[in-house]
C-alpha cells in the first residue's frame, strides 16, 4: 500500500496541471467563439501570416 | 551620412524593426476605429471565409475577425472607413449586416460574469473527479486507516473548492433569506454545507460514510446549469442591445445666422432648427421655412408621405424626405410626443412582470417541502435513537438526495437547446421566460408598416404603361430621392427600361420633379400639381405636355416570409389580427392579400394598447409583432413580443425576441419550438420527481449510502440533459 504515497500526489499534480491549462485557455479568450473555431479548422485558408 | 544614422545590423531582424513597429502601432491607436457588425445570416465555415475575405480586401481595413457564436464581426480599420460602406460591401456578396454600437460593445465584450462561472465550474469539476476517484476506492472496500486517509485527502480538496465554487449559490441564498424569501439556492446551500459539515464530523470520528464527492458533484452540476443559462442569455442580450441606434441624437441649430451642431438634449424651445432631407426631427416643432414631405411611418404607421409647408406642426421622430426645412422648436426633451409614447410603455410594462416562470413555481413548491422533510427525518431519528450523529447524517442524506440538481438543470438545459435552435434561424431570445410565454400564445397581433411590409413602396402597374412613358418617368424619377421616385427607378431598372433624355430636371420639394422632353414640359409628382384627380391609393402622376396625366400606383412591398408566417399561424389554429395606424384602404388591401380576416386601421398607439389589454382580459395570450414607436407600448403590454432588427431602439428594448434577419417566417417555427421546449421542461421536472420518489424513502429510512446518492444525482442530471437535447 506504500505505493499510494506516490500515486495519490502524482494524480493530484496531473489533475492540477490540467486545471492550470484550462485556466490559461479561459484567460486567452479561447471560449469566445466555440462554433466559429470548430468550423475554421475546415477552412482551406491559413492565417498564419499577419496581414501586411 | 554618418554611420550612426544607418540602420543597426542585428542578429534578429525583428528587434531592429520593433521600435518602428511600436511607433506605427502608437500612431495607429489614435487613428484606428473599431467597428462591430452584426451578421444574422452567417452559419458555416464558407460564410466566415467569405465575410473575412471581403472585409480584409476593403481599403482601409486592417483586420477583420468573424465570431460565429455571436454572429458578428469585429473590424479594425482606419478612422475614415464608414460602417455603412462595409455593410454595403457585405450586402453585395449576399450577407446581411447591421452596425453595432462599438461603445456599448466594449462593456460586454469580455463577459466577466461568464468567465467567473466557467472558472468556478472548472475548479468544481477538477475537485469532483479527484474526490470521486478516492471515493470509488472507499466504496470498493478500503477500510480502517486507508479509508480515513482517503477521507482526509478528500476533505482537504473539498474545503477550499466548496468555498470558492459555491459562492454564487451562497450569495443568492443569502440575498433571498435577507428579504425573508425562499429560492432554489437556499436548499442548495444548506445541502452543500450540511454535507460538508457532517462528512467532516464523520471523518474525524473515523466514520464509514462521507459525502464529500456528493457535495462537489452537486456544485458541479448546478454550476453547469447556471453557466448554460448565463451563456444563452449573454449572447442574446449583447447582440440585441448593441444594434446601433438608427437616429443620431444631434440637431443643427441656427444661432446668429450660422448652423451649429448640438446634442438634441440641448435644444431649447424657440430655437430654429435646420432639418436636411433624409434627417429625422429631433424635437417637436412648427415649420417656419421650406416645403417638403414627411415620412411619419415610424410614429403612426402611415406609409404615404405627408405634404409639409410653413405653419404645419411636426413631431420628433418624423423623417424629412425631399426639401430642407427650418423648424421652430415648440416642445423639447420630455415634452415631445416621442417621450409621451415612452410613458405609455411604462404603464403597459407592468403586465409583463405578472408572469412567474416554471422554475420559480417549482422552487416555491419544492424548497419548503425539502426543508420540512429533512427536519422531520432529523427529529424522527433523534427521538428514535437519541443520537445526534445518526440523526444529522440521515438529515444530510435526505437534503443531498433531494437537492434540486436535476431541477437546476431542467430549465437551462432546455432553454439553451431551444435558444440555440432559434438563434440559428435568426431569432434572439432576450428575456429568460420569453420561451415559456411564447408557448402559451393563442392570438398573434401584427403591425403593418415595417413589420409585415418593408415600409418601402413598390410600383404595381408597370405593365399598364407604354415604353416611352416609362422611359420619361425613369428619367424624372432618377432626379429625386423620394421613396416613390426610387421605387419607379428600381422597377424600371428591373424591367430593363433605359431612361429617356430629359433636360433641365429639377425637383420641387413637396410636389415632384419636372423637366423638358423633346421641347415639351414633363412633370412627375402629386395629383394636385399635375391637375389629376386625387386617389385613395398611393399614386404618383406623370404628365407629358398637356396630355392627360398617367397614374403610377404603389403598394407597400411585403417583407420576406410574411405570407408564409401568417399562413402557418392561421393553419396552426391561432387567431391573427392586423392593427395599423395606416389608412383603411391600405390596411384592407394587405389584410386581403394575406388572408387576415380581422383588421383595424387608423389605430393610435393608445388604441393598440387598449385592444391588447381587451384581448388579455378575455383570457387570451397575445403575441405582438411590431417595429414602430407607435407599437412600443403595445409590445410592452402584450404577453410576449417580437420585433425585427430594423425596428427602432425603443421597440427592440420593449420586445422579448428580436428577429435578426429580414425574414418573418421563423415566427411560426418559434411558436412550435417554444411549445416543444415547455413540454420538455415539464418532462424534466417529472423525471427529477421520479428519482426523488425512489431515493427519498431510502434516505429517510437511513439506507442511503454515499454511493446511492452519487448514482441518483448523476443519473437524474444526465437524463434531464439528454431529454433537453431532443429540442434541438
Amino acid at each position: 500500500m506504500e505505493v499510494l504515497a506516490y500515486l495519490i500526489p502524482i494524480s493530484l499534480v496531473m489533475g492540477g496541471i490540467g486545471l492550470l491549462f484550462f485556466v490559461w485557455t479561459v484567460k486567452t479568450n479561447q471560449y469566445d467563439d466555440p462554433e466559429g473555431d470548430a468550423r475554421r479548422i475546415l477552412s482551406g485558408q491559413y492565417d498564419d501570416k499577419p496581414k501586411q | 551620412m554618418t554611420a550612426t544614422m544607418r540602420p543597426t545590423i542585428s542578429a534578429c531582424p525583428a528587434c531592429s524593426a520593433a521600435p518602428a513597429a511600436e511607433a506605427l502601432a502608437d500612431a495607429a491607436e489614435v487613428k484606428n476605429a473599431r467597428i462591430a457588425l452584426s451578421l444574422p445570416t452567417i452559419h458555416c465555415s464558407a460564410c466566415i471565409a467569405a465575410v473575412e475575405q471581403a472585409l480584409n480586401a476593403y481599403p482601409g481595413v486592417h483586420e477583420a475577425r468573424v465570431n460565429l457564436t455571436m454572429k458578428r464581426a469585429s473590424i479594425e480599420a482606419d478612422a475614415d472607413v464608414m460602417p455603412d460602406d462595409l455593410v454595403k460591401a457585405l450586402a453585395s456578396i449576399g450577407y446581411e449586416a447591421h452596425e453595432l454600437d462599438a461603445g456599448t460593445l466594449s462593456a460586454t465584450e469580455n463577459d466577466k460574469a461568464g468567465r467567473d462561472l466557467l472558472m468556478r465550474l472548472a475548479v468544481a469539476g477538477f475537485a469532483a473527479m479527484n474526490v470521486m476517484l478516492l471515493s470509488v476506492s472507499v466504496w470498493s472496500g478500503a477500510a480502517d486507516a486507508t479509508r480515513d486517509m482517503f477521507h482526509w485527502i478528500s476533505a482537504l480538496i473539498t474545503m477550499p473548492v466548496i468555498l470558492f465554487s459555491g459562492q454564487p449559490f451562497y450569495r443568492n441564498a443569502w440575498a433571498a433569506l435577507k428579504h425573508g424569501r425562499l429560492n432554489m439556492d437556499v436548499p442548495i446551500t444548506l445541502a452543500i454545507l450540511l454535507a460538508v459539515v457532517t462528512s467532516l464530523w464523520e471523518t474525524s470520528l473515523s466514520g464509514e460514510h462521507a459525502y464529500f464527492d456528493a457535495a462537489l458533484a452537486l456544485t458541479f452540476f448546478l454550476l453547469a446549469g447556471r453557466y448554460l443559462d448565463h451563456r444563452t442569455r449573454a449572447i442574446a442580450r449583447s447582440a440585441a442591445e448593441e444594434l446601433a441606434a438608427l437616429e443620431v441624437p444631434r440637431a443643427w441649430v441656427i444661432r446668429d445666422g450660422q448652423e451649429v451642431q448640438v446634442p438634441a438634449a440641448q435644444v431649447a424651445v424657440g430655437d430654429l432648427i435646420r432639418v436636411r432631407p433624409g434627417g429625422r426631427m429631433p424635437v417637436d416643432g412648427e415649420i417656419v421655412e421650406g416645403v417638403s414631405e414627411l415620412d411619419r411611418s415610424l410614429l403612426t404607421g402611415e406609409t404615404l408621405p405627408v405634404f409639409a409647408e410653413p405653419g404645419q406642426g411636426v413631431s420628433a421622430g418624423e423623417v424629412n424626405l425631399t426639401g430642407p426645412l427650418t423648424i421652430r422648436a415648440t416642445a423639447v426633451g420630455e415634452e415631445t410626443s416621442l417621450h409621451r409614447m415612452a410613458d405609455l410603455v411604462a404603464i403597459a410594462e407592468s403586465g409583463r412582470s405578472r408572469y412567474t416562470s416554471l422554475a420559480d413555481k417549482a422552487a416555491k413548491l419544492y424548497a419548503p417541502g425539502v426543508h420540512i422533510l429533512s427536519a422531520l427525518s432529523f427529529v424522527g431519528w433523534y427521538l428514535y435513537t437519541w443520537d445526534v450523529r445518526t440523526a444529522l447524517n440521515i438529515a444530510a442524506a435526505v437534503l443531498i438526495i433531494t437537492c434540486p440538481c436535476a431541477l437546476g438543470l431542467a430549465v437551462p438545459a432546455v432553454t439553451t437547446a431551444a435558444s440555440g435552435r432559434l438563434f440559428r434561424k435568426g431569432m434572439l431570445i432576450k428575456h429568460s421566460t420569453a420561451l415559456e410565454r411564447l408557448a402559451q400564445v393563442d392570438t398573434v397581433v401584427f403591425d403593418k408598416t415595417g413589420t409585415l411590409t418593408k415600409g418601402t413602396p413598390e410600383l404595381t402597374n408597370l405593365a399598364d404603361h407604354a415604353a416611352s412613358d416609362l422611359q420619361i418617368a425613369a428619367a424624372l424619377a432618377a432626379g429625386s430621392s423620394h421613396p416613390l421616385s426610387q421605387a419607379i427607378v428600381k422597377a424600371c431598372q428591373a424591367a430593363g427600361v433605359t431612361p429617356a433624355e430629359v433636360d433641365q430636371i429639377s425637383e420641387l420639394p413637396g410636389y415632384g420633379t419636372q423637366g423638358v422632353w423633346q421641347g415639351m414640359p414633363v412633370r412627375l409628382g402629386r395629383a394636385a400639381w399635375v391637375d389629376a384627380p386625387a386617389r385613395a391609393e398611393t399614386t404618383a402622376w406623370l404628365r407629358i405636355g398637356d396630355e392627360r396625366p398617367r397614374a403610377f400606383t404603389f403598394a407597400d412591398a411585403l417583407r420576406d416570409g410574411a405570407e408564409q408566417a401568417v399562413a402557418a399561424l392561421i393553419a396552426s389554429g391561432r387567431e391573427v389580427i392586423l392593427i395599423s395606424g395606416d389608412t383603411t384602404p391600405a390596411v384592407e388591401a394587405l389584410a386581403k392579400r394575406l388572408g387576415i380576416t380581422q383588421w383595424v386601421a387608423e389605430a393610435l398607439p393608445a388604441d393598440k394598447v387598449a385592444r391588447i389589454a381587451q384581448l388579455t382580459e378575455q383570457g387570451r395570450h397575445v403575441l405582438m409583432v411590431g417595429d414602430g414607436l407607435n407599437d412600443t407600448a403595445a409590445l410592452a403590454g402584450a404577453h410576449v413580443s417580437i420585433s425585427p432588427a430594423s425596428a427602432l431602439d425603443a421597440a427592440r428594448v420593449a420586445s422579448d425576441i428580436v428577429l435578426l434577419g429580414g425574414d418573418l417566417s421563423p415566427i411560426a417555427d418559434a411558436l412550435d419550438t417554444a411549445r416543444k421546449s415547455t413540454k420538455r421542461i415539464r418532462e424534466n421536472f417529472r423525471i427529477a420527481t421520479v428519482y426523488n420518489i425512489i431515493a427519498v424513502p431510502l434516505a429517510v429510512a437511513g439506507l442511503c449510502s454515499p454511493l446511492i446518492a452519487a448514482l441518483a444525482m448523476s443519473a437524474s442530471s444526465i437524463t434531464v440533459s439528454l431529454n433537453a437535447l431532443r429540442v434541438r
